[in-house]
Formats: structure tokens, sequence, C-alpha cells
């Protein structure tokens, strides 16, 4: 018996307009809107209609067998918001089936694991409750960006309250085991690891209609043939890669569409096989081995680790003046700049100055919208200088408001303080009683107290 | 294989890119074995070796031959000069003031006995175009005397000369295509000098471009044959730099260098309106405008007009050593050609470490990647990228790590190579 676990991810940055150093203080609106909203219209007409069409009737025809996973990043669901609400409904309508599971990730599907411990689970818990008020689905399984992951990565989910996490199925880790088993984490063995296999699911998301390749065309029963030679003790088979290849790299003209709708059906028709979702999976299976992954692996290119998006200079230099700016947002309580701050830590910003493809490893999928990764790095840095005059400008305003406040106490103490002492002297001139005297000494020892704040206060503007 | 190569200058006397690409082109193909290269340049303005020998003479015009051996060649190198007055970057409209200048300053440096030569060879100054058949008829001379397979001939001014080595010897003609004059004029083509370069363009057996750029403009503008074109990049020579170069800068500012011929086709008034655009939001930068040419003045009025003179400098003509301190200095190179060809002197700047922003419209950003290419007439991005350079120090740091390495694997070994292939086709 074994069970393929299918997963989706779906994500769109919001790509950063042309920015010149001119535009440093002068302009705060950082987005290019014509390319996001043509771009996802273009991707929601090509791929996320029809795919998640295909893949619902796929759901009623095998009667609930067939099952999915999807995770959406935050910033793809403020755009459907924004450019194509019914792409939403959509995948609402998927979830109604119940066949379908969200999984957690950082909502901007930031580089922030690998940054800031707080931070992420600050991002981590946002996006959780987008997909709850989405989807009403509380995700227990995370997927992180590009699928990176390492030791300490999954100790920080797990400490979020995650009991599984998807993550790649590298050569280089694995050696001769194979990723068709649940594994768990060696520094954490109650987070168990679903690894993708990378062979099985580039075949459908990426060679699938080049007709270079010599087993195209790839048809459903070809696939279910390779299911069968796979190794009959193996217990699972992780399909993970982008939604857009379905309809979106792969045209629906390739017969894409017809290939995922046609497959569950294939597979199914052997009883030796299931769809699970990845929850499902860590119920029902138990680990078989515990891996370590020490350094931080991810889906990308032949290398399978971090280089594409924090290989070089720029990358770290960007990323790290983007990260020394945390302390001073969490000040800020502007929601334009937590939204900036949001979106500027999109993983595809990095990805963008990368200097990889100069020497051959290009992914087809991130089309870069400068000329060059230099071009790339000047651009994000000048919107960052002019996002961290900002912040500077918003923390150093909400010092001065904190002043005023001061300023108004001190005023309505003196007030106060007025007040008492006509009282005091009305009192005086009825009856000289001692009983008032304390309440004198209280009054006056309130005055000396509001002067030294007062001077506290001046010494800080 | 024998190859009688029409060419420029010669080390010690180099003056700019041609020379410096005929040099590398030469010595690269000295490695190549079976492959010997006879050297034919102009050579109009005396300090002959005494050890030459002469050779042939036609017409009055001397003709010189010697052995010549450079380092870093793998064997001696024949070398033939022929007296006649042409040197590189000439338009007729230039030649008669630059042959005024050239004969005053001989006039003071030789003997009289050179000096006699010389006013024997000045009667011909008055025609370009008289001097280049001249050198025409001394190729014809040699085409006959000589024995060699192939003919190779750079640049327009030494083509009548590949054409006429090739009808007397019926060997097949290939020519190298540094520029055009589409590229020099902005557009504006001398009819006379379109005449001649397309003239050995159509008797060229193949013709070697320096980048697609130029490939494009030879198919498009001269209507070529693509199949016969064939682009072949130029390389570098490896420098060291020395050690009494390396002086401290005497301030603090960060240095934005333009270094060229201060002529229409380099986009120097480009460079001027960045000056002012970068210089509106930083202080601590200046800028020089280094060479000169008959834009220098044009410039310097410019530049007093948007009141930046006090932090834009004009250096005039840089010579050698002078060059390399330059960069040394620099922080940024900027090449803002408006139709560069190749552009050797971007590669020079990254050997020093320095990093460079080249416009699109050069032949030198097809092969450069660890560079910033803008368009020439695109100052924002341009003002943009010199102020990333100067304001993110992570872009330095991956200039000087991938640049150098860069231009260290553009060798003249390799386009040597290339021309062997194109001399193979051509070949029986």
């Amino acid at each position: 018996m074994k069970t393929i676990c299918m997963y989706f991810q779906i994500h769109q940055p919001f790509r950063l307009k042309r920015y010149r150093f001119f535009d440093i203080g002068n302009d705060h609106y950082y987005y290019n809107d014509y390319t996001n909203e043509s771009l996802l219209r273009k991707m929601a007409d090509t791929s996320y209609l029809p795919a998640s069409k295909a893949l619902k009737q796929a759901i009623v025809e095998n009667k609930g067998k067939f099952k999915i996973a999807l995770s959406i990043s935050g910033t793809t669901l403020d755009q459907f918001e924004l450019y194509a609400p019914e792409v939403l409904e959509s995948f609402q309508d998927l979830a109604k089936t119940g066949c379908v599971e969200f999984l957690g990730e950082t909502d901007s599907h930031s580089l922030v694991s690998l940054a800031n411990k707080e931070e992420f689970a600050k991002q981590v818990k946002i996006h959780r409750e987008k997909i709850k008020k989405y989807f009403n689905e509380e995700p227990t399984v995370f997927r992180n960006t590009e699928l990176i992951y390492s030791d300490q990565i999954g100790n920080d989910v797990l400490e979020m309250g995650f009991e599984a996490m998807l993550t790649e199925g590298a050569k280089h880790i694995l050696g001769w085991k194979s990723p068709d088993f649940l594994y768990c984490s060696a520094a954490n063995p109650r987070l168990k690891l679903l690894l993708r296999n990378f062979k099985l699911s580039d075949d459908i998301a990426f060679k699938f209609s080049n007709k270079n390749w010599s087993e195209y065309p790839l048809t459903a029963e070809k696939y279910k043939y390779w299911l069968d030679q796979l190794d009959p003790k193996e217990e699972n088979v992780n399909l993970f890669f982008d939604f857009e290849a379905m309809g979106g790299r792969q045209h629906a003209s390739t017969g894409i569409l017809n290939f995922i709708k046609h497959l569950p059906q294939v597979i199914l028709h052997d009883n030796r096989y299931s769809f699970s979702t990845p929850s499902e999976i860590i119920k029902n299976q138990q680990p078989i081995a515990p891996v370590s992954m020490e350094y931080p692996i991810s889906w990308a290119d032949e290398e399978r680790d971090i280089t594409a998006w924090l290989g070089n200079d720029m990358q770290s230099e960007a990323f790290n003046k983007l990260y020394s700016l945390r302390e001073l947002v969490n000040q800020c309580v502007d929601q334009k700049i937590q939204i900036d701050w949001k979106y500027l830590q999109n993983s595809d910003h990095f990805y963008y100055m990368s200097t990889k493809f100069f020497t051959g490893g290009s992914n087809p999928l991130h089309s870069n919208p400068f000329g060059s990764p230099y071009e790339a790095f000047i651009n994000y840095m000048n919107i960052l200088s002019d996002f961290s005059i900002r912040i500077q400008d918003a923390v150093n305003l909400k010092k001065y408001n904190d002043v005023d406040e001061l300023r108004k106490i001190l005023h309505e103490k003196d007030q106060l303080i007025a007040k008492y002492q006509g009282e005091l002297s009305k009192s005086q001139l009825k009856k000289a009683k001692a009983v008032t005297k304390p309440k004198v000494e209280k009054k006056t020892n309130n005055k000396p107290d509001t002067k030294n704040s007062k001077e506290e206060v001046l010494s800080i503007i | 294989m024998k190859v009688l190569m029409f060419g420029w200058e010669f080390p010690p006397h180099i003056s700019g890119g041609l020379g410096t690409a005929c040099y590398g082109l030469t010595k690269g193909l000295s490695k190549i074995p079976n492959l010997d290269v006879t050297f034919v340049v102009p050579k109009a303005f005396g300090d002959e070796e005494n050890d030459a020998v002469h050779l042939v003479g036609a017409n009055d015009i001397s003709v010189l031959k010697r052995n010549f051996t450079i380092e870093g060649f793998m064997r001696e190198l024949n070398l033939i000069q022929v007296g006649v007055k042409l040197i590189p970057y000439l338009d007729p409209e230039e030649y008669k003031k630059q042959m005024f200048i050239k004969q005053q300053e001989v006039t003071h440096a030789y003997e009289t006995e050179n000096i006699g030569k010389l006013e024997f060879s000045g009667k011909y100054g008055a025609n370009l175009f008289q001097e280049i058949s001249n050198y025409a008829l001394v190729a014809s001379v040699l085409g006959a005397e000589l024995d060699f397979d192939i003919i190779h001939a750079h640049d327009w001014l030494t083509y009548p000369a590949g054409i006429a080595a090739k009808l007397v010897s019926g060997k097949p003609l290939v020519i190298h295509v540094h520029a055009t004059d589409f590229d020099r004029s902005g557009g504006n083509v001398n009819p006379q000098v379109f005449q001649i370069e397309k003239q050995g363009m159509q008797l060229a057996d193949k013709i070697i471009t320096v980048s697609n750029l130029t490939r494009r403009i030879v198919i498009e503008k001269y209507e070529i044959d693509p199949n016969k074109v064939i682009t072949v990049y130029n390389a570098v020579e490896p420098v060291v730099i020395k050690e009494n170069l390396t002086t401290d800068k005497p301030f603090n500012e960060k240095i934005v260098t333009f270094l060229g011929r201060i002529t229409m086709q380099k986009g120097p008034e480009y460079f001027v309106e960045v000056a002012n655009k970068v210089l509106k939001r930083m202080d601590n930068v200046r800028f020089v405008m280094a060479g000169s040419g008959d834009m220098m003045n044009k410039m310097i009025a410019r530049a007093a007009k948007l009141k930046i003179m006090d932090k834009f400098h004009f250096t005039g003509f840089l010579n050698g050593d002078d060059v390399f301190r330059m960069f040394y200095m620099s922080d940024v190179y900027v090449m803002p050609s408006i139709s560069e060809p190749f552009g050797i002197s971007p590669l020079e700047a990254m050997q020093s470490n320095v990093p460079v922003i080249i416009s699109n419209q050069s032949g030198v950003a097809e092969i450069l990647n660890h560079a910033i290419k803008v368009d020439f007439w695109d100052v924002n991005a341009m003002a943009d990228a010199i102020y990333g350079i100067l304001n993110y120090p992570a872009l330095h740091t991956m200039f000087t790590k991938h640049g150098k390495i860069e231009v260290e694997g553009l060798k003249w070994e390799t386009s040597a190579l290339k021309v062997k292939e194109v001399y193979d086709m051509v070949y029986n």
C-alpha cells in the first residue's frame, strides 16, 4: 500500500518598481502595480482558475479519495484580494470539498527563518490567521519558503506548534535513503519530515512538455507504471511542485490539466494506492529514521542549498541591512510601514540579485524583472534607504508624541496643584486646622516631582 | 600558413584601442603553430629603427623591413614599415589639421636627413586618399613579391591595401572591422569613407567584426551577406600594476572617471549631465574627464554652466602609466559611448579593480557579466548606478571579486584561435 501526497505551492511576490536614488526621501511607494496586476491576472486565467477547476473535478469524480495540500503565501492572498478575488473564491470552493489541506508558512514568503526567530514566529502567526480567515482551517503542517529547512528551523517550527514540515529530498543529505518514507528531525524527533521525491515531481513540473525528453509524451498510465516500479516497501510518494506548473509553466495546450485530472483516476483504480494529505500521513505512519540537516537546504538548483538567495555579497548585504531594521520597525505603529516591511522581505527580491545564472544555473521559473543582478541590488538598496529613513522619522515622531503626552500630564498636574492650593488657602482662611496639614505636604511633595520630570522631559528633547 | 597583415602601430608607440588590439591579436597568433604573420604598418613620422632593412620602394615611398623580437611573442615577427602618413582614427577633415601639427613636431625632433625625407613625403600630405592609395600601391608590390596564403587588413584605411594585394596575388582577403564610419560619425557618414569601407567588405572573402553590434551594422548598413561576417571579440593583455602607481588618493572623496577621446562617439555630454545629477544628491564625490578631443571645450563650457566645475575635472590626454594611476584612484569607471564597436578600456579598468558602468551600445557589453549596463541616453539609470556603487559597499566587493577574474578570462589566445578558424574557412 502506497500513498501519494500531492502538494502545490502558490506564491506571487509584490515586484518592486524602478526606484532611482533621486526618489529616496521623495517617493514612498515601491511596487510595480502594472506588472504585479498583469502577471497575477495572467496566472489567474491560465493556471489558478482552470487548474483549481480541474483539481475540484478530480476530487468530485473520485468521491473524495483524491486529496491535495496547498500552501498559498500571504502576499499572494493579498494580491488575490486586490486583483483576482474570483481566484480566492475558487480556492475556497476547493477547500469546501474537505480534501484540501492548507499548510502554514511565512506570510511574505520570506527568508526570515534564517534571520530571526521572533520575527519568524510573528510572520507564521499572521499567515495562520489569514488561512483561518479565508479557508477556516488551522494549519498543522509547515512548509517553509522554497522548502528551506535545517535542524534549527525545525526546532523553531516545532515550538510554534506544528507537527511536521515539508522539505526537499536532497540527495546529498539522504545518500542511499529513499525520500519515500516518513522521517523525523534528528534534532527533535517529535517533528516529522516529508521529503520531496524530486525526480517524480520534476517529471511533471518541468519535463512534461519537453519534446526532447526521451519519455515524451508523459501519460497518466506511464506515470502509474513508474510508481509501480518503486520499491514495494516504500510508503509514500511526495510530489511537491509549483501550482503554476499546471497551466502556467506547462501551458494548458500541452495537456497538463487533463493529465492532472486523469492521473488520480488511473492511480486509484489500483487499490494498492491511495492519496493522503500531509497530516494524514503523519497520523497513519511511523517515521522510519531521523534526518539531520546542519546547514539549510532548499529545493533550488542542483546544489539544493540557499545560495540562490544568499550566495553573494550583495545578497548578504541587502539581507543584513533589511533585518537590522527589525527593532526599529517594531516600534512603529504605522500600518503602511508594517506592510512595506512585510513585502520587502519577499525572498524573490534576493533571488533577483543572484549571480548564479552567469555560470549556467538558471531557474526558468523566476524571470528577473531587472536587467542584471546588479541593477536589482541597487534598486532594492535604494528602496531600503528610503524605508529606513521613514522608519527613523516615524520612531522620532513617536518620541515627540511621547513628549507631548508627558507635557499634557504635567499640565494636568499643574492644574490640579493650583486647584488644591486654592482649596488649601481657602480652608486655611476658614479654619487653621491641623488635619489639612498632611494634605498640604502631599501636594507640595507633588510639585518638585513634576518639576523633576519636566526637566527630564526637556533633557530628552 | 602565412598571413600578410596590414595593421597599425606597433610597440612602443601605441596611441589607442586599435593599436592595442592589433598588437594583442598578433601576439596571440604568434602562439599558434605553423602560422607566420608578416606585419605591414604605415610609418608616417620617422623614428625608424637603425637596423631596419630597406626592402621595397615604389614611387619613392620608403619601405623598411626588419625582424622584430618582442617579449611574449613565440617567434620573431616580420615587420614591414611603409612610409605613408596614416594614423588611426583619421577622417579627411581631421587629416589636414593633424598633418600640420605632426610636421611641426617632427621638424623639431629629427635630423636633417629625416626632415628631408619627410618633406619629400609631405607632398602627398594634402590628400588623405592619396596616402591611402600610396599605401595600396606598396601593398600591390608586396603582394607580388612576398610569399603568403592569406591577407588580413585592419580597418578602413588599410582595406585598399588589402584589396590591392588580393588583386595582385589572388589570395583570399580577410578584413577586420574594428569600427565603421557609422560609429565614428554618429550616422553622418562621409560618402568617400563609406565607399572604401563598402568596397573592402564586398571584396573580402570573410569579414571579422569585433562585436555583434558591429556585425549588425556591417550587415544592415553595408548590405553584406550575413554568412560572410563573423564576430571575434577582442581581449585584453594581462597587466602587472606597478608599485609606484599605487599612491594614495590625495583626498577622501570618491572619484568617478570618464577616460577616452572626448568626441561625440564616446558620449561625454552624458557624463557631464550624470555628474550634475549625482552631485545634487551627494557631496563627497568628484568627477574626472580624462582625455582630449574636439568636444572638450564644449564639455568645459557645459560643466561651467551647470556650476559643477569645483567637483568636475579635466585632465587632458593621459598616457601610459598615467592611465593606470587614474584607474587606481577611481571608484567607478563610466563609458557612456553612443556607438562603441568594442571598447577595451572598461576591461583595463576592471583589471585595476575598478567597477565599470558601460553603455548597452558597446560591443564589450555583449561579453561582460560583472558590469552595470545602461543605455547611453539614460542619464537617470547611469546616475543611479554610480550612486549605488559609491554608497552600497557590497557592490564594490562584488566587482573587485568577480570583475578581475572575468577579465582575466578574456585572452588574446582565444581570440587568435577564432581568427585562425576564419583563416581556415578561406584557405583553399
